[in-house]
């Protein structure tokens, strides 16, 4: 399946018009394959859940198959948990946290998360080639960010593990017992670093369910516990479809759940947990402004949106998808930003060269077509880059829509996939008015020369994080969160660990 | 409806009005509502009638409706930014000022409580002196909430990163519903230090401490429409709070157990904050005189949003 094709595009493969090769010339260059090796990764036919520190078969022998969105080609047959399973993992969380994880010192925890680090970073090659596959992310993505920041993660984690009194000043931490943590298919091992580490440096135990088109870094990272000699049940990994998520984060003997994907599912998991004293975090949607001022570097600006919006085929809770562009720039700007969309390479996420690789599913890829098709049938204008896209598997040209009403869905709804929607401001007050006009606020950019005004933007956005003259940066120290129906709680840093303990006096 | 037969005032000394010592008649106060600063009686022109807790009859308090609950919400949501953008000291000043107005007033509200709780006198006079403390004790937190929970993040890239927290905006307040004075100033202080706008739900059986506590708002420096507190039946009004689109998040300490589910459930349709009260946490018996449960700046944190910034550093 591929995108739509109607839209303005320029003459084939045609040169950025700033490259000064005349109009219509082609770019006088074609980049060769630089395939990644798939050496480093064995993909089984089958894969178990992991349960009580063992590989086991759904209780029901069920199983599901995994694809490669690239390809569309099954890459394995995953156990899929049943509701029995899903008592069984909880159950064994729940002998581990008295046993053995939560009654170990905070300097023993401490040790396997740094164990457990040093093995993502050992096999990294390995988990990032696996994610590739399995995602249909880039794999110089998933390479440079996915992997080493989710090792990173528990690196920074770890040293909490024996440090939980100086993160809160007058208060004993206490771990609150099992966690139940359901995590997305954008950044699988990502997302299982920013639930599993903190959970375990506190002395939770954790059952974890893997999105179900992406389980295959979870049960690899099943097989780094069992090399780190992690105790048996601390982690328990049961992929399955939504119900079986729905029956964890309702399972009574469940202390905490933590979530992260859509604000519609939020709604659903915090109204499961609604009258139980279960403790719940919530990283929801987004549909994240980034606001550029007539003073911005513009080139650095062009950088800075596309990473916002084309990074992980904008397949990113905060990712920049909504331009507001101060009016007296916005045709440079937008001429910049075509220029730059015609050198983007869409296609095989295992090559090196590739920037936008595989959505995700095909449903997703649905879905991002019956969006962008709303766009144009609501008046917006598109514009897509003339890019050869693979014959097979689930890809998507970059797009940009220009005269985008705040009306238009493309410029309400969370797209989650590469479409860019540019809108216009006059005045900071405009921009600020039309950047919080969202329920979400997960987070915002900013662009301009100007220090104050970076301040006194980031004061008025309604949004945890704001990137100020750069997007999407991440970091284990850095705090990630949302405000208003983009969730609650927050996952990085300090304040990641609050999720995870509860207080009592000294 | 019985009338009202004897004023929470009956336990201050009796005054005369002249020379003869006729007992002077007294003039009985109307306990209304609080709303943008000012003090309606419901648009429903209900009442209900509010006895002491040795059953006798002390005032009819209003019975707030669901629409008077909607203007408390639209005053609450045009105060906060005005609320939320003072500055930090000015805030914690403005909030000591609450302390010092009670402080005169401490008779009155001694009387409304012991009447509302059939406490001791001495528990009284605890419970008032202890509600004045807790003013004090979190209006001094105002300016030093940021620092204490804000952060400077050493992320691994040339960036200055750092982490500084906000008010959520617009926070509903079920108020406990057994400790009618200190239990609610133990919970109002906080999301108003952390500088959101809110609107309380009183006690239900015990709401005229609460407000009493509203005409000293009224008198002091927070500006109108940062605190509204509306009387009634708490479930009537509790579930319209906890579906309000407008309200941020909801402090349900004081939601009756029976309501406690469906309050949670309606408060997920906007993704609302939750702040409940402990597990294992009884509204009846928690101990609001034991400063150390009572005074906790996590529950001020639970009415702050942690807003995270990125610049990167380069000449």
């Amino acid at each position: 399946m591929t995108s739509d094709t109607t839209a303005v595009t320029r003459s084939n493969k045609g040169a950025p018009a700033s490259w000064g090769l005349g109009d219509g010339q082609a770019i006088p260059w074609e980049y060769a394959p630089a395939p990644e090796s798939r050496e480093t990764v064995t993909i089984r036919e089958r894969y178990g859940l992991f349960i009580g520190g063992r590989e086991v078969p759904a209780s029901d022998g069920s199983t599901f198959t995994t694809v490669n969105p690239a390809t569309e080609e099954p890459l394995a047959e995953v156990a899929r948990a049943t509701p029995a399973d899903v008592d069984r993992a909880v159950a064994s969380a729940r002998r581990a946290q008295r046993r053995s994880w939560g009654t170990l010192p905070g300097r023993e925890r401490a040790k396997y998360l740094y164990r457990i680090a040093r093995l993502l970073q050992e096999r990294s090659r390995e988990f990032a080639v696996l994610e590739s596959m399995d995602s249909g992310k880039p794999i110089k993505e998933s390479r440079d960010v996915d992997v080493p920041l989710a090792a990173a993660h528990f690196w920074y984690y770890a040293g909490w593990a024996d440090k939980l009194e100086y993160a809160f000043p007058g208060r004993i931490a206490r771990p609150l017992g099992v966690a139940a943590q359901i995590i997305p298919w954008n950044f699988p091992l990502l997302m299982l670093a920013w639930k599993i580490a903190p959970a375990l440096a506190a002395g939770n135990t954790v059952v974890l369910k893997p999105a179900s088109t992406t389980p295959l870094s979870a049960l690899l990272f099943a097989d780094v516990c069992r090399q780190a000699d992690l105790p048996a049940g601390v982690v328990n990994i049961v992929p399955g479809p939504g119900e079986i998520g729905m029956h964890l984060v309702t399972h009574p003997n469940v202390d905490k759940v933590a979530f992260t994907g859509s604000t519609e599912i939020g709604r659903k998991i915090a109204k499961g947990v609604a009258g139980t004293d279960k403790a719940l975090t919530l990283e929801l949607g987004g549909k994240a402004a980034n606001i550029v001022f007539e003073d911005a570097a513009l080139d650095q600006a062009v950088e800075g949106i596309v990473n916002g919006i084309y990074f992980n085929q904008g397949e990113v809770c905060c990712a920049g998808s909504r331009l507001l562009a101060q009016e007296s720039i916005v045709e440079p700007l937008i001429e910049k930003l075509k220029d730059r969309l015609s050198t983007i390479r869409v296609g095989d996420p295992l090559d090196k060269n590739t920037d936008v690789g595989a959505i995700n599913s095909r449903a997703q890829l649905e879905k991002i077509t019956e969006l962008v098709a709303s766009g144009a049938a609501e008046g917006a204008e598109m514009y897509q880059p003339a890019c050869d896209l693979p014959d097979r598997g689930y890809f998507f040209r970059p797009t940009l829509f220009t005269n985008v009403a705040q009306s238009h869905r493309i410029a309400r709804e969370e797209i989650f996939g590469p479409v860019l929607s540019v809108l216009t401001f006059r005045t900071p007050d405009e921009a600020v008015e039309k950047a919080n006009n969202t329920p979400y606020g997960l987070s915002a950019g900013i662009w301009t020369e100007k220090g104050s005004r970076i301040l006194a933007m980031v004061q008025r956005m309604k949004a945890g994080v704001v990137w100020a003259n750069t997007f999407n940066r991440f970091d284990p120290t850095s705090p990630f969160g949302g405000y208003k129906e983009s969730g609650f709680g927050r996952e990085g840093g300090m304040h990641g660990l609050h999720a995870y303990v509860r207080l009592e006096d000294r | 409806m019985a009338t009202p037969r004897r004023s929470p005032r009956a336990a201050v000394p009796a005054q005369t009005a002249g020379d003869d010592a006729t007992p002077r008649i007294e003039v009985r106060k109307t306990y209304k509502l609080y709303i943008g600063g000012a003090f309606p009686r419901t648009e429903s022109g209900r009442s209900y009638l509010v006895s002491a807790a040795d059953g006798s009859p002390l005032a009819n308090a209003s019975r707030a409706s669901r629409k008077d609950l909607r203007d408390a919400v639209r005053a609450a949501r045009k105060a906060s930014e005005g609320w939320a953008a003072k500055t930090a000291m000015n805030r914690g000043q403005v909030l000591y000022r609450v302390a010092e107005l009670m402080e005169g007033r401490r008779a009155q509200f001694f009387a409304e409580v012991a009447a509302a709780e059939g406490i001791s006198a001495a528990r009284a006079r605890d419970a008032v002196a202890r509600a004045i403390d807790r003013w004090v004790w979190y209006a001094g937190w105002a300016d030093k909430i940021a620092q204490v929970l804000g952060s400077s993040n050493p992320v691994a890239a040339p960036y200055f990163n750092f982490t500084i927290p906000e008010p959520t905006g617009v926070v509903g307040i079920v108020a406990p519903e057994t400790s009618s004075l200190l239990g609610l100033v133990s919970r109002l202080a906080p999301p108003l230090v952390a500088g959101n706008a809110v609107v309380v739900i009183a006690s239900e059986t015990r709401p005229l401490p609460a407000v009493t506590l509203t005409e000293v708002l009224a008198t002091s420096d927070v500006p109108a429409g940062v605190v509204n507190v509306l009387t009634g039946l708490k479930p009537e009004l509790v579930p319209v709070l906890a579906a309000h689109e407008d309200v941020d998040a909801i402090d349900t300490w004081g939601v009756p157990e029976r309501l406690r589910a469906e309050v949670e459930t309606l408060a997920a349709d906007d993704i609302k904050r939750i702040a409940r009260r402990p597990a294992g946490v009884s509204d009846a018996r928690f101990d609001w005189s034991d400063d150390r449960a009572a005074e906790r700046p996590e529950w001020i944190a639970a009415f702050l949003e942690m807003k995270t910034v990125w610049h990167p550093i380069g000449v």
